[in-house]
């Protein structure tokens, strides 16, 4: 899985491309928490070019919302692909981690 | 009386063929030409097994009285197997199977799922089949597959498979279903016969000599080969081969998959994911439940319920790991929302239900999954032989002459085999080099095949005698090599004047000469009266086919290269002759004319003596003539029909009428 961030005006979007899964998980983990570390709490990741999320993947995601709450700021998702979607739906995270359509918008109203 | 005669002769050719050939090795070798003396003598020990592996075939030779009358309930499919041949040539002989009189169901396997066939069989009231949808991106298997595909679609007791060329006459089952009367019998295997032959055979494509006396050999000794076309074989023992032959290779792909995944694990736990506790932890549950498989291997449990073992130890195992992620995703929760209430809802926490659990731990979003080269061993451990059309294949898909790979496979379980000599279906041989060429080429390619693969003299359930007799075809296969070292003796002798031996004295001649004699006479008693010089001239003739055969095969076998395999055109090529097709025997025939001139001028000028050269030379006609086939070969047009009188075929040919009409179709 390639990682990178870019800082934008008021958030950090991180951008996940290829599959989320056990092997991949930790390091979005260890990256987010770098990115929190270095002083962006506000961070969006941007799932356009992830095709596949499983358990691991899932916990990871919710582990860095944690942290980036922890740090008095928020995580959000965007461009959420189908099978991406529908493990959300499935495990009801959809009601935590609500998919914007792009990065720009998630922080749109805040 | 003539079985006596036969063997008094073998007996004869074995006991001085090994008196030459011992005093060969022992006593004659020149060893300061080494380099042409022990390569000849390997190539005349070769020649010497060849000969007593024919003597033993004859000494069993069997002559068979006619077949009892047919069960009068046997059910019969008759099979016609096509892939490109012209629709009426396909339907000539379709629709003098269904005249055939013993009722039975007609079929026509098309393999080239031609429209207008289809068509042209429902108009007939002819079955058809074609590949079906289980073929897709599957292994074909050329005929063999196409056989078995039309195995599982039909239901008749016996099937009588037909080349489409091959014209069958009304009374083919008749005469040969009663053989099934006794229920070991297997297979009836009648001859090839080609009706468009001039009584010169330009290309040797009669076989005399094997649907004869060696096929009648090999019949006596419980081994008479399937040859593809023109037999009926038995449905049930062909079913039994496919099952046995399905858990024999689903055995085979669980222990490799067994074995491969011990590798698999280690490389996965080397990556750089090895720190990865989940990843870790994954692993171990998945070598722990291999291991344990291949115990279980070892100790014979059934192969279903081990691969149903390590798939459920595997699923329970994925099952945790999810399970755990989902708790710790939970657990994370209820600490965000111990963190800001408000942002959570009303609601409270979202659960995730169990049923999601069972969902993310399905095969297709299985953290497993990550890990690739352990999921493809997992995948591979199963009972479903995922890379087959269909799991049973009844007709050996190992070699591209399935026929003698499925006799092998059927003598090795014990069932018996019926050469039936008599002509009862009419078929079409090549009518131009090119295509013999690959026609011969194919055969020699299965055959090696077979050889590399299933070698018949290591193989448990054959009798002694049935692996000499299918390592007796083999063998032959490998006279190019041994002809190229007779090509190049005389050469060596005229233009250098080194003799491999280390002289041409009567002791020579005392041995060698009696060994010839018995083993030219045996042919000739075994033959009893069959041209056999046609067969001869050609298996030494075309040792660069059989030497191509050789490495082809080995290379295919040995590093899964291609054979380059091309199905046998039934319809004649066009074009002049094609000269370069024997170029390699084209350039040895000069050198050996060659070097006789400057044989003749050595010993003209006290060079070289007399009787070597006079040996040598007479050798070197015979190589001569030999080959001097392909001459003829090459400029041959085709068969003429003007008539059967100079047909070397029985006196009247039954089927002649559908002969008749087929070439005044012009095909």
């Amino acid at each position: 899985m390639d990682l990178s961030y870019e800082v934008k005006d008021s958030y950090a979007e991180i951008k996940a491309a290829g599959r989320l899964n056990m092997v991949s998980a930790p390091k979005l983990r260890e990256f987010v928490a770098d990115v929190v570390a270095s002083g962006s709490s506000r961070i969006v990741v941007n799932l356009e070019d992830t095709a596949f999320m499983d358990s691991s993947g899932l916990g990871a995601l919710i582990g860095c919302l944690k942290a980036a709450r922890q740090a008095g700021g928020d995580l959000r998702i965007a461009a959420v692909q189908p099978q991406v979607k529908m493990v959300l739906e499935l495990t009801s995270m959809d009601r935590v981690l609500t998919s914007y359509a792009t990065a720009d918008e998630a922080f749109g109203n805040d | 009386m003539t079985r006596f005669w036969t063997r008094v002769v073998v007996l004869l050719t074995v006991l001085l063929g090994i008196n030459y050939i011992a005093w060969r090795w022992l006593a004659s070798l020149n060893w300061d030409a080494w380099w042409i003396a022990v390569p000849l003598v390997a190539a005349e020990t070769y020649s010497l097994i060849d000969v007593m592996l024919f003597g033993m075939t004859v000494w069993r030779l069997k002559i068979r009285k006619a077949a009892p009358p047919p069960p009068a309930d046997a059910t019969v499919d008759v099979f016609i197997t096509t892939y490109n041949e012209p629709l009426d040539l396909v339907m000539t002989t379709a629709l003098a199977a269904k005249r055939i009189r013993h009722p039975h169901s007609t079929w026509i396997l098309d393999d080239g799922a031609r429209p207008e066939m289809r068509r042209l069989a429902e108009e007939h009231g002819l079955g058809y089949v074609t590949r079906s949808e289980d073929w897709k991106n599957m292994p074909r298997h050329a005929k063999a597959g196409n056989l078995n595909n039309a195995l599982m679609v039909t239901e008749g007791e016996f099937l009588l498979i037909l080349d489409a060329d091959q014209i069958p006459e009304p009374d083919i089952l008749d005469k040969t279903l009663g053989y099934f009367t006794n229920p070991k019998v297997a297979l009836v295997q009648t001859p090839q016969y080609f009706s468009n032959v001039p009584a010169s055979d330009p290309l040797g494509s009669q076989a005399p000599l094997f649907y004869g006396p060696i096929q009648q050999g090999k019949d006596g000794w419980n081994a008479a080969f399937f040859c593809g076309s023109n037999a009926i074989l038995r449905r049930e023992a062909l079913m039994q081969l496919g099952l046995v032959g399905y858990v024999k290779e689903t055995e085979k792909s669980i222990r490799r998959a067994l074995a491969a995944s011990q590798s698999a694990i280690r490389k996965a736990r080397k990556s750089a994911d090895s720190d990865n506790r989940l990843v870790a932890q994954m692993l171990d549950e998945v070598e722990a439940a291999t291991l344990e498989a291949r115990r279980q291997l070892d100790d014979g449990e059934s192969l279903s319920e081990i691969t149903y073992r390590v798939r459920r130890k595997v699923d329970q195992a994925v099952q945790a790991l999810v399970q755990a992620d989902v708790s710790a995703l939970q657990a994370d929760l209820e600490e965000i929302a111990a963190m800001e209430l408000a942002h959570v809802g009303d609601s409270g926490v979202p659960v995730v239900a169990d049923d999601a659990v069972q969902r993310m731990s399905a095969r297709d979003w299985s953290p497993l999954g990550a890990i690739e080269s352990v999921q493809a061993v997992l995948d591979a451990l199963s009972v479903e032989r995922t890379g087959e059309a269909q799991p049973v294949m009844p007709l050996a898909t190992i070699s591209v002459t399935e026929d003698m790979a499925t006799a092998m496979r059927i003598h090795g379980m014990g069932w018996e085999s019926v050469y039936h000599h008599e002509v009862l279906a009419y078929g079409l041989a090549p009518e131009d080099l090119a295509t013999m060429l690959t026609q011969r080429l194919r055969w020699a390619q299965g055959t090696i095949q077979v050889m590399l693969r299933e070698n018949p003299l290591v193989q448990r359930g054959l009798k002694l005698g049935q692996r000499l007799m299918y390592f007796a075809t083999m063998w032959t296969y490998l006279s190019g090599f041994a002809a190229v070292i007779y090509f190049a003796a005389p050469i060596v002798y005229l233009l250098l004047g080194i003799l491999p031996v280390t002289s041409l004295s009567a002791d020579f001649f005392i041995r060698f000469i009696p060994f010839m004699v018995v083993n030219q006479l045996l042919f000739a008693i075994a033959g009893r009266g069959i041209p056999t010089w046609r067969g001869q001239q050609y298996s030494l003739a075309l040792f660069p086919t059989w030497i191509k055969a050789c490495t082809t095969a080995a290379r295919n076998v040995w590093f899964g290269r291609p054979l380059g395999f091309a199905v046998t055109p039934k319809d004649r090529q066009t074009g002049g002759p094609s000269w370069s097709l024997i170029r390699p025997q084209i350039v040895v025939s000069v050198l050996l004319a060659i070097s006789s001139v400057v044989g003749i001028a050595r010993l003209a000028a006290g060079m070289s003596e007399p009787i070597g050269t006079l040996v040598n030379v007479a050798w070197v006609v015979f190589d001569l003539v030999v080959m001097s086939i392909l001459v003829r070969a090459v400029l041959y047009k085709g068969f003429e029909a003007d008539g059967f009188e100079e047909g070397s075929g029985p006196e009247n040919l039954p089927a002649e009428g559908l002969i008749e009409e087929r070439k005044t179709d012009g095909s």
